[in-house]
């Protein structure tokens, strides 16, 4: 049995591999409630598509509301002007479920402070495939069918020996791969990652990158993933969007948006721009320090 | 859960035996089973002995079950929804809270009527809500609820709660008072049966509320946004336990005054042996924590035959140092 619909491979064909994911239009959010609007948009009027099948990076400085407008995808969190659609329906029309069934939301942290284990977190991900049944009630377990679902999932992550464990057990790096095989078992078309890799040492920084690539390539996952880390967005995105204060500065491949002049203008700090020396894209490192007058600029 | 069940007819069988008339193991299946068979008490064979343990003593256990139950049930709920192991309604305050709202009904003499079942967990009901409520808004700070700040909301509602208690018990009649204050420290007294089964249909029945949320339960621990991202509707969700939560406190804490700790023990210990998924947890800690209070509830009635000592007393005392442990010890696990 496959992770994935049949229908879904069929669709990620190359005739329909021009088919958007997503379209946002005007996207506004805030964290207040509109009556006491204070003009304090931490999203501002964005407008862009995601491509089925490609992974896009969300970048930008400190509270430029990447995570925001992630959570926003998720319909965790919903907008307060604009629109959404996803796969062409309106995201704001769908029920909370049918939304789950089409997209799952890995958040930067997922603290547990119950022990259950791998497996049962990994299952978890099927709920939103058995709403309104019994079995979502609470009064069923689970078939084989979800339970060869989940082994795959944890398979595709290499978590496989640890399913029995108590998640409280897990190091960072087991316990993001845990979070990403629950929203693999939910059989989704989009994954929406924050941060995947903040924290996690540089084995387990490329064991997920990794994974995020497979998802792409053999299952042709459509993946958004937040990144504070631009020389990951440029080595594993297929595009870009650079967020400046809530609003879309840039939006390209990784040639158009990590460049020098954009940087300085998103971040306030000159960085040197070399290329990587397999891939060739672009890459960031800091400048030397130098005690200058200037110094403030780049803090 | 067949073990479980098992041991629990066991457990009632051997307390049934203690009280302050010893009654041998043989006698107590004689008499039970010629109730059952014959359906009254009225026979040669059973005698005083029989009226004992059927009218004092089994409704008595009976009670102990159910109490115990809840109290573990929505210990092992609200432990969930606040995602803190060390959430229990005696310590959050929602239990002093409806004991202030049945002890205000009690004081306006609403409860000394005819239908004081029906009206008192109402009153419970209201109180315990309007703790729930408080604590909450207390301790959420940035969309968390840190552990600390929890048990301060609590201790500091707590503490106002039982200065209201205190000064309503002191302003009653003092026949009314003394019975009041036995109530308030935790008591479990013989019910009649139909008040038991009135009782047992209304609590049984927010149980089993309560299990149809159990695979929701399970996800809301990942987190609020983690859930709504699978689909869940998270507020309906904790509307919906708060609710019941609340109502089955208050018609506890109406029939049995403040037992604590019963609701953090019960499910700590239980998911130690059978793991975090509510499914299992739920109905498990209900049937522990029935047994539980069934035997604390003996050990009170026995102790120091006649007297009786307030069943709350027992649990707060083996429920205390246990959370000092947690607290002290574990709380790596949670802080």
């Amino acid at each position: 049995m496959s992770l994935f619909p049949e229908s879904y491979h069929a669709m990620t064909g190359s005739a329909v591999a021009s088919r958007k994911a997503y379209e946002v239009r005007s996207l506004r959010f805030q964290y207040q409630p509109l009556s006491r609007s204070l003009d304090n948009w931490v999203v501002d009027g964005l407008t862009f598509d995601v491509e089925a099948g490609e992974i896009l990076g969300i970048v930008g400085p400190n509270g430029s509301g990447k995570t925001s407008l992630l959570k926003l995808l998720a319909k965790v969190l919903r907008p307060h002007d604009g629109a959404m659609a996803l796969f062409g329906r309106d995201l704001g029309a769908m029920p909370q479920v049918d939304v789950a069934r089409t997209v799952a939301f890995v958040p930067q942290e997922s603290p547990q402070v119950f022990s259950f284990t791998v497996m049962e977190t990994v299952l978890m991900g099927r709920y939103p495939h058995h709403q309104g049944t019994r079995w979502s009630a609470g009064f069923g377990w689970e078939s084989a069918e979800d339970l060869s679902i989940a082994e795959q999932a944890l398979q595709y992550t290499d978590l496989t020996h640890l399913a029995g464990r108590s998640v409280m057990d897990l190091s960072g790096g087991e316990r993001q791969r845990c979070m990403i095989a629950r929203a693999l078992a939910q059989e989704p078309q989009v994954l929406l990652l924050d941060e995947p890799t903040a924290f996690l040492d540089l084995q387990h920084q490329m064991e997920i990158c990794a994974i995020v690539r497979r998802l792409k390539e053999e299952r042709g996952l459509t993946v958004v993933l937040v990144s504070h880390d631009l020389n990951l967005a440029s080595q594993y995105c297929d595009r870009i969007l650079m967020l400046k204060a809530g609003a879309l500065f840039r939006l390209g491949s990784p040639h158009e948006v990590i460049d020098a002049d954009v940087l300085r203008a998103v971040y306030g700090c000159d960085v040197l721009i070399d290329r990587h020396p397999e891939s060739g894209v672009p890459r960031v490192t800091m400048p030397q320090y130098r005690p200058t007058k200037n110094l403030g600029d780049c803090l | 859960m067949a073990p479980l069940a098992l041991l629990s007819v066991a457990g009632v069988l051997t307390c049934l035996q203690f009280g302050s008339q010893w009654i041998g193991l043989g006698q107590v299946i004689d008499i039970v089973s010629h109730v059952l068979r014959e359906g009254s008490l009225e026979s040669e064979q059973v005698g005083t002995t029989g009226v004992i343990l059927m009218q004092v003593r089994l409704p008595r256990l009976m009670l102990g079950l159910l109490v115990g139950a809840c109290l573990a049930s929505v210990g092992v709920v609200l432990q969930a929804l606040l995602r803190n192991p060390l959430a229990d309604p005696y310590v959050l305050g929602v239990s002093s809270g409806a004991a202030l709202g049945v002890a205000l009904a009690i004081l306006l003499g609403i409860g000394s009527t005819f239908l004081a079942l029906s009206i008192l967990p109402l009153c419970g009901f209201a109180g315990g809500l309007l703790s729930l409520a408080v604590v909450y808004r207390m301790a959420l700070s940035y969309g968390r609820l840190p552990i600390h700040s929890l048990l301060l909301a609590g201790v500091i509602l707590n503490s106002i709660f039982s200065a209201l208690i205190m000064f309503i018990t002191s302003i009653m009649e003092p026949n009314r008072s003394a019975g009041t204050m036995t109530w308030l420290m935790g008591t479990l007294t013989a019910p009649s049966y139909p008040a038991l089964a009135i009782l047992a249909c209304y609590l049984l029945g927010g149980l089993f509320l309560l299990l149809k949320q159990a695979r929701r339960l399970n996800i809301l621990t990942l987190g609020e946004e983690s859930a709504r991202s699978l689909g869940i509707e998270t507020e309906q969700v904790k509307r919906r336990v708060y609710l019941l939560s609340a109502l089955i406190t208050g018609a506890v804490v109406s029939v049995s005054g403040m037992i604590g700790f019963v609701g953090m023990v019960i499910p700590h210990a239980v998911r130690l042996m059978l793991g975090a998924d509510h499914r299992l947890l739920l109905p498990a800690s209900a049937l522990v924590g029935g047994m539980y209070l069934m035997v604390a509830d003996t050990l009170a009635r026995t102790l120091l035959t006649p007297a009786e000592i307030p069943v709350g007393i027992i649990t707060a005392l083996a429920g205390g140092p246990f959370f000092i442990y947690l607290l002290v010890w574990r709380k790596d696990r949670f802080a």
